[in-house]
């Protein structure tokens, strides 16, 4: 029973949840977007640290690629969009860029709107007859073509290559085998094994593409930590039972599974093909997490050997735990316990299991982090804030 | 299906000449993997830590989840530990 569901966009795109959106454009009124979240419980509210305050072209073309992104996800079905007026990330920007959506939106600006009181009574009356509208819609049936996964692992241990990332990377092939798009990044945690991706690559030239970007990720690493570089194998990643910084990161890769890699996508774009495809963004989870949501992800999987709660706000995030010490200690934060793996489980077990509940996910079905309200917003920037 | 044997090691990919011990794992134990019993270990094996499945001689690679993660610096016997002081990074030298 493999039926999915998923509510029908305008623009041809089919989301799994059916969210409305209250995006700041800048971080100056995200108090707006609170109080209309706390007004309006059923939208997602959101806030961030930025929106103005950074020039170089490179950080502006990343800002609006994710605050664009985080509206056009399939996931939301409307959007209340708050803008105070002066901001780089000004409405005026930033609306057209979704307008060939057709999504519903509501803008706001509160040097126009009378402040921020009556800003957010104006978005609480638009969210909430947004909520009435889209809890009329009713889900569709929907193809494994229509929707991109991405993968993350963060706060791993030396369980996290060898359980959780290895049961990911056998959902990751069993999806792609039917026609979904996958994608993974991280780009610092490839370094070392860019050879093995960029022989798994569709061609040449995407091959060389995924050697220059662990390459950039490479450089960037030593001309930003210099000696301590070779941090970036820890000595508790040695603890643990890594020898090398190839042996590292490709525990960290297997999590994509063993697919041919069809395109290198930049941060927070959108992927031009389907199958296997990687994102070149950075390592930190939630940076990571948000450009994948700008890329169009209706679903993550997230392993973790620490133990983290993170989730995305407008994204299920399917938590995977690699050992069951983590699983235990924070049950009510993880969805599923890879570390059965090493306790008598097999590997196609757990992956029917993970099948069984991305399924019921896809169908509505909250993950923990949903449940428990877990959704971290923020973004990467390059430069510093003038 | 559960295995009839608790694995003790787990081989990510069948050209693997390395298996991952599944917990702390003492001298003398035998390995299982994939449910079947294999071979003694030669030394104790800490959890998530590597172990030789085949003699591996000096300046051989290390095959994990099928590719080469470091090169040998000496002879590895079957059942031995492998890590830092047996094995070499070819990039990243500490």
């Amino acid at each position: 029973m493999n039926e999915i569901t998923g509510f029908r966009r305008n623009d041809g795109k089919v989301g799994i949840r059916n969210h409305v959106l209250v995006l700041p454009t800048v971080s100056c009124v995200n108090g707006v977007a609170s109080r209309i979240g706390k007004a309006v419980p059923e939208a997602v509210a959101v806030t961030h640290g930025h929106g103005c305050g950074r020039g170089g072209p490179r950080d502006i073309e990343i800002l609006f690629r994710i605050l664009t992104g985080m509206m056009k996800n399939p996931n939301v079905g409307a959007v209340v969009l708050i803008g105070l007026g002066c901001e780089v990330s000004n409405v005026k920007n930033l609306a057209p860029m979704i307008a060939d959506t057709g999504k519903p939106i509501t803008i706001l600006n509160v040097q126009e709107d009378g402040g921020s009181l009556k800003t957010a009574a104006k978005g609480i009356e638009a969210a909430k007859s947004y909520v009435a509208a889209l809890g009329a819609q009713k889900r569709q049936p929907i193809a494994w073509e229509e929707l991109l996964i991405a993968i993350e692992c963060g706060g791993s241990d030396a369980m996290s290559g060898v359980t959780a990332n290895v049961a990911m990377g056998a959902v990751s092939d069993w999806l792609v085998d039917r026609g979904a798009t996958v994608m993974f990044g991280e780009n610092t945690e490839m370094i070392g094994t860019a050879h093995v991706l960029a022989r798994r690559a569709k061609d040449r030239k995407t091959g060389e593409e995924i050697e220059k970007m662990v390459d950039r990720a490479e450089v960037l690493t030593r001309d930003i930590m210099g000696e301590l570089a070779s941090l970036v194998i820890s000595p508790g990643n040695m603890d643990g039972g890594m020898s090398s910084i190839a042996e590292k990161s490709m525990g960290c890769i297997v999590k994509g599974g063993t697919s041919v890699i069809h395109e290198v996508v930049d941060y927070g774009a959108v992927p031009a093909r389907s199958g296997l495809v990687l994102q070149d963004g950075p390592g930190y989870d939630a940076d990571s997490m948000s450009g994948f949501a700008a890329s169009g992800a209706q679903l993550m999987f997230f392993s973790t050997g620490r133990g983290t709660p993170a989730g995305f706000p407008t994204v299920p995030v399917i938590k995977v735990a690699s050992n069951s010490r983590v699983y235990r200690a924070m049950e009510d934060d993880i969805d599923v316990n890879a570390g059965l793996l090493v306790e008598g489980k097999s590997l196609g077990e757990l992956r029917e299991e993970m099948i069984e509940r991305m399924v019921r996910v896809i169908n509505g079905e909250p993950t923990k982090p949903e449940a428990n309200d877990m959704g971290v917003f923020t973004f990467m920037t390059i430069h510093p804030p003038f | 299906m559960t295995n009839a044997l608790t694995d003790t090691v787990l081989i990510i990919n069948s050209k693997d000449n390395v298996g991952v011990a599944l917990r702390d794992l003492k001298a003398g134990e035998r390995v299982v993997a994939a449910g079947e019993e294999r071979f003694p270990l030669l030394e104790d094996i800490p959890a998530s830590h590597k172990v030789a499945l085949k003699d591996i001689g000096e300046a051989e690679e290390i095959i994990k989840y099928g590719e080469t993660v470091g090169v040998s610096t000496k002879e590895i016997k079957r059942g031995s530990w492998v890590h830092t002081h047996n094995l070499e990074s070819r990039r990243w030298k500490k």
